[in-house]
This record gives C-alpha cells, structure tokens and sequence, in this order.
C-alpha cells in the first residue's frame, strides 16, 4: 500500500493502514465498511442455515438432521438474520457511510459513540452465535422467544436473550446518533425539503429504533430475570400473563419490520432518479409517507397476536391500522413507478434489483392485507404462508434493497467497478431462485402446511420440493453476486466519480471519498434531484 | 496531520448537540422502565386486592427517607452546574461529593431494605414466596425487579459523577467546557425522576 499511496489520491481507504486503523477508526465510512463485512459473514451462516433447512424439506421424515437440530437451525437462522442483519442492516452500513456525506457533513455526530456501537454489536452477535454452540444446546424458542415456552426450554434461551437485547442496545445508539447527526450537521443551505429521501427514510428509521427497542429491551431483561430469578412475569403457573408478553414483545418487533424496510425503501428511491436521470417523483408525499410508515407502524403489533386471545375491539381496531399503513407504503410504490415513466430508463444492476424490490414488496405487501384481515388471517395464521409473506418483504425487500444499495454505492466505496454482466447472471439466478423458493410457500401455506415443522404430510411435498430447489438456484445467485463483488474491489476497472451521474452530493466527491468527505464545506443551494438532461423537466 | 484535527473536533462536541443526545438517550431510558410500568399496570388491574397486601410490607419510612435523599442530591447536582459556570472549581466539586454520599446513603437504605425483605424469605423463589398468592409473588418480583433496574441506575450515575468530578478537579471541565457535567446531572435527574414514580406505585398506593 506504501508504494501505491504516493501515486494513488489518498481516500479513507489508504490514509491509514493495518487492522488496527480499522478498528480503531472513528470515520464514519470505515465503521460501514466494519458492519458490512462482520453483516455479511453471519448473513452468510445464517444462510447456509437456511438451505440445510430447505434440504431438510426437500422430502418428508427426517433427511439430514433430527427435529430437535432443526428447532435450533430455524431459531438461530431466525436471531442472525433478524438482530445482527437486517435490523442493523442498511441503515448501519449504507446509513454511515453515506449519511453524512449525503447531508454534507464530515462525519456523525458522535464518531466514538459510533465506534463503540459497533464493538456492542459484534459483542451481542458472537453472543448470538455463542449461544448456538454452547453445550450443545441451541435455543429452540423460535427468534420470538415466546413465553412460557422459553421460560422452561432447557437450551441456551439466556444467552440467545442477552444476545437480542446487546444487539438492541447498539441500535439505539445508531439511531439516537443518526438523528443528531440529521438534526445539527447539516450543510449550509440544506434545509430538511432540500435532503435527499435515503436521509429521510433513515431519519424516520431512527426514531422507530430509539422509541421502540428499549421496550424489547426491558422485555427480553424480564424473560431472563423470569429464567434466573424465577420472578413470574409471564409465566401462567406464577400467575403471569404469557398473553403481555407478546403484546411488549410486538411493540417492538413489529416497528421493527420498519426499521428493515425503510432504509431500504430510501436506497432504491435513490436509484430510481439517478437511473431514469430525472427529478424524484413525489418528493414530499415521499418524505411524509416515511414519517407516517413510522408512525402508524408503532401501532399495528396486535396483529400478530390475532388468534392469541384478544377483544373482538382490539383485533378490529388493529387490523384497520393495518390496512393504513398499506397506504403510504402504496404511495411510494407509485411515486417510484412514476419517477421513471419519461425518464430515460438505464438498466443497469443498481435499477435491475431495484425494479425486483417493487416487484418482491409488492407481493409481500398484499399478502400482508390477507393475514392482516381477521377471517384469513384465522385460516393461514402460522402456516407456511406467514413465512412466504415474511420472506417476500424482508428477503424481496430490505434484502434485494441491500443488493440495490450495494451495486449503486460500490463504485463510491471502493473506487472499482464490478462487472455488469455477471451482476446480471447473479440478479437472474436470484431473483428465479428467490420465486421459487418463496411462492410454493404461499400454496401450501394457504393449503394448511404450518411453519416451523420439521416433518409434514406427503401432500405437501411437491410445494416443499420445489421450494428446496429454488433454495438451491438462489444459493448460486448469492455466490455469483459476492463473488462478482469481491473479486473487483481490487481487480475491477477504476471507476469515476460519478459513475451514474447521480446528482446527489456523494456523486460529487473523488471516489473512494477522501477521509474528511469534503474538501470545503459544500453549500445547497437548491433540491437533492435537479437533472441537467434537456429531456426531461426539472422541478 | 487531518486526524489530530479530527480528534480535538470530537473531543469538544458542541454543545447542543452532546445535550440532544442525552436527551434522546433519556427517553431510551423513560421506555425501558415503561415496559415495567405497562407490566406493573396490568398485574396491579388484574390483582388489585394481593397488591394491596404486599404493599403493606413495603416500609413506607424508608422510601420516603430515600426519596428525599435523591431530590436533595438532585439539587445539589444542579447546584455544581451553577458553581462551575461562576468559576467556583472547589464549590462545583464538593457539590458533586455530597451528591455521591447521598447516593450512597440511598443505596445503604436501600440494602437494608432488600435484606429485612430476604431474611423474612420474601424473595423470588424462596418457599415462603411460593406460599403466597400470584398476585403477591407478582408484587414481589416487580418490587425487585424495577428497584433492582433503578439501584443498577444509580451505581451508574454514581460512576458518571465521580467522572466528572475527577475532571472537574484536573479543569477538564471548566467554565467552557461543561458538557459532561451537564449530562451526568442530567442522568441524575433521570435517576430521581424514576424514583419520583416507582416510590407512590410500590410504596404508597396500598
């Protein structure tokens, strides 16, 4: 590196070299980069997770693992994928690197509170998978750790627990760090109409995670306290109620299906102007359905509690905040369609993934409204539906949202660019892979296959063997895009600065970026998306 | 060299900015005992008569001792944020050790209180608890567990100040530069605050 840096522009990359400048570092871009290599190693385990399950399915009885294996398999794949990737997800990775740099700013608010996040996240994720291993016991609670089941379970349910709540911890000093950062260090002129909406859905974000997960925390801490001290909060036979425990437990873990999707929601509104080189359809009602998802979504957790005991009031008033909260989903599913309709439409992997975003969204959208209406949801509750539906939005959607950001932004990142065509491969193996994995599920879901078994009718088994085989398509797609993506961080041809000739201020700086992001100080002076394209009519 | 800006830049966090964090961290904070007060509100409706009878074990002079002991000490925390802004170095840290010995002495009170509770065996658990009705055993382990939660805030706030006032003493902290006081008195007037509530819901509400 000492040779190159006297020819190559020093960026955050090669300013400073050796593992401990890594670890040690405080730059926000250098403490994205630390989530999205430690993010994408357990999506990697937590996905192979997931295949042997599939394969597991593949027939009926047991074929590769005992049930009481596949009990912890679908708990632990549950608690990585859930806690230590996507909840941090793209806001820990896209948000740091890019958050700042998109508002104008040098860095976050608090950079070693920032660091120190990440320590508290890589402490709660090997927890995570420390609980996995230790004893021999894995957790078997499902990632819910529903009472008063995992108040009894003799596995590793304690360790799984502090795990979840030191995950939570970090992501409320994210959040509480963003929303400074979005409060006080914005450039001159950037006033809030004029920030591009990746900050916006991350702002929103930000708060869902400040306000919702100390409730979890606290919830998580009883069922421990339940475990060790013995103290009956929810367990029936010391006269608690396993009823509340859901309750507290969806106030959280419903806001945030939110914090998964709404970062990824603001990456691809991003995109979409960039790749159709015209302004952002809806910036504001872009802007207030981020808010309003935010909002409403505090409010919507009983329905997963439908068939748990609940007032005929409650399950109604639930259910219809539901169907609110389709809306603003809705309006910004129109406002992407709208913002490239004119346009001149460029589709490159960045838009290719985030076209099949909408396409995946949308369908888990809908499924959605069947289990959030109160007479279907009785028919397909806890079946296979649920998690086709489940899969649809966080795999189709913050998942394929990821995939989005991470073809978009790479150039930014590394200075390199990956190569087109075999993103393209990659996009079409996942995206097939990902249809046939996910769709038989919602048929044999409807037809009565319920989740988390591990043997099943032989009725069932075309469903599950397609399913299986579309596991196995997408396993490849995953492989191909990593690799094409690894690969050419140091091999790939060097890219410009602004490769996409995006407008907003990451595009405006060397790539990778330089330490301090900037320069000077950049001054706005107008809004996030104003193209020069003669074509098409700016705002 | 850029870093040694970069690190005197976040060492000296504005003002405002530091103070909005705290603020932010203190409704973390508000929520996580939240969940205890939704717990504590729907075992209190659904056991009205045995929470009646355990809090009368509760003793109510100690609580009240206690919870004059946290305002006092909030004032006192308050009133060496007004001492280090009139440069009274010396005054802003004897302030902040009477504060730290009022913690203390809230945290004696409040052994002897959880070790009258255990040597009568009313601890979760014990056989005599598994004797008494749920909703008492109830009572108990929410006794526990939110002034265990509160006491575990103390310590820390404990551990805050005695920071500051080490700073104060080294003119870390100083006319300037109070950032860190003021959020450490902050947190201390979290920490009283949730005592303001948990005191009439265990100890006075019979």
């Amino acid at each position: 590196m000492n040779n190159t840096s006297a020819t190559v522009p020093l960026n955050y990359l090669n300013h400073k070299t050796g593992l401990w400048s890594w670890l040690s570092s405080t730059d926000h871009k250098r403490i994205g980069l630390l989530y999205l290599y430690s993010i994408t190693i357990f999506f990697c385990v937590a996905a192979v997770l997931g295949l042997l399950m599939r394969i597991e399915k593949f027939a009926p009885g047991p074929t590769i693992m005992t049930a009481q294996t596949y009990n912890g398999m679908f708990t632990i794949h549950g608690i990585i994928m859930i806690f230590i990737v996507v909840i941090p997800g793209l806001a820990a990775v896209f948000g740091n690197i890019f958050l700042p740099i998109m508002i104008g700013a040098k860095d976050v608010a608090f950079p070693k509170l920032n660091l120190f996040s990440w320590y508290i996240y890589i402490t709660g994720a090997c927890l995570g998978l420390y609980s996995q291993f230790a004893n021999g016991h894995s957790p078997d609670t499902g990632w819910t750790f529903y009472v008063p089941y995992s108040a009894e379970a003799s596995s590793n349910v304690v360790i799984a627990l502090t795990a979840a709540f030191v995950l939570g911890f970090a992501s409320i000093l994210t959040g509480l760090n963003f929303i400074v950062t979005i409060h006080r260090l914005r450039a001159p002129g950037m006033t809030w109409f004029r920030m591009p909406l990746f900050p916006w859905s991350l702002y929103a974000t930000a708060w869902i995670q400040l306000l919702a997960t100390p409730i979890v925390g606290i919830t998580l801490l009883m069922v421990i306290a339940e475990r060790t001290l013995q103290i009956g909060f929810f367990d029936p036979t010391l006269g608690g109620d396993p009823v509340l425990y859901q309750h507290l437990f969806w106030i959280y873990s419903h806001p945030a299906v939110y914090v998964m999707i709404l970062p990824a929601m603001g990456v691809v509104t991003e995109i979409f102007p960039t790749f159709s080189q015209k302004p952002v359809f809806g910036y504001v009602p872009i802007v207030f359905s981020s808010l309003a998802i935010a909002l409403v979504g505090y409010f919507v957790w009983g329905h997963h509690m439908f068939t748990s005991g609940m007032s005929y009031e409650s399950r109604w008033f639930f259910s219809f905040l539901t169907f609110l909260v389709a809306i603003p989903s809705a309006i910004k599913v129109f406002n992407w369609l709208s913002t490239m309709y004119g346009g001149s439409v460029d589709l490159k992997p960045p838009l290719l993934y985030a076209i099949s975003f909408i396409f995946l969204f949308t369908i888990g959208g809908f499924t959605g409204l069947t289990l959030g209406s109160l007479a279907t949801n009785i028919q397909v509750h806890n079946t296979d539906f649920v998690v086709a539906h489940f899969h649809y939005i966080i795999f189709g959607g913050m998942g394929f949202g990821f995939f989005a950001g991470i073809h978009y932004w790479y150039p930014k990142i590394y200075g390199r660019m990956y190569n087109f065509k075999w993103a393209n491969i990659a996009w079409g193996f996942l995206f097939i892979g990902f249809n046939i994995l996910y769709f038989p599920l919602f048929i044999i879901g409807i037809q009565g296959m319920p989740r988390r078994y591990f043997d099943y009718d032989p009725k069932f088994q075309t469903g599950q063997m397609i399913s299986s085989v579309g596991a196995v398509i997408l396993v490849i797609g995953l492989i191909g895009m990593i690799s094409n993506l690894v690969y050419h961080v140091r091999r790939g041809a060097i890219a410009p600065a602004n490769p996409w000739h995006g407008v907003t201020l990451e595009w405006q700086i060397p790539s990778p970026p330089p330490h301090e992001n900037f320069d000077e100080v950049p001054v706005i002076t107008h809004g996030p998306y104003v193209f020069d394209n003669p074509h098409t009519k700016n705002d | 060299m850029t870093t040694s800006e970069h690190i005197e830049h976040s060492e000296h966090i504005d003002s405002d900015t530091g103070k909005l964090g705290m603020w932010l961290f203190l409704f973390t904070e508000l929520f996580l005992f939240g969940g205890l007060f939704i717990v504590y509100a729907v075992m209190r409706s659904k056991y009205a008569a045995d929470f009646h009878h355990a809090a009368l074990e509760l003793n109510v002079l100690i609580g009240a001792t206690n919870t004059v002991v946290l305002l006092v000490s909030s004032m006192t925390v308050a009133m060496s944020l007004t001492a280090i802004q009139q440069k009274q170095k010396n005054l802003a840290i004897g302030l902040i050790f009477i504060t730290l010995i009022l913690a203390g002495v809230f945290m004696v009170n409040k052994y002897f209180e959880w070790g009258h509770k255990i040597s009568l065996h009313l601890y979760p658990g014990s056989e005599v608890m598994k004797t008494l009705p749920h909703g008492e055993i109830m009572f108990f382990g929410l006794y526990y567990m939110m002034t265990g939660l509160h006491a575990l805030h103390v310590i820390i706030g404990g551990i805050l100040l005695t920071i500051v006032m080490m700073r104060i003493s080294s003119g870390k902290i100083n006319q300037e530069h109070y950032l860190l006081q003021e959020n450490g008195a902050l947190y201390w007037h979290l920490v009283d605050l949730i005592w303001i509530f948990l005191f009439p819901l265990l100890y006075l509400i019979t």
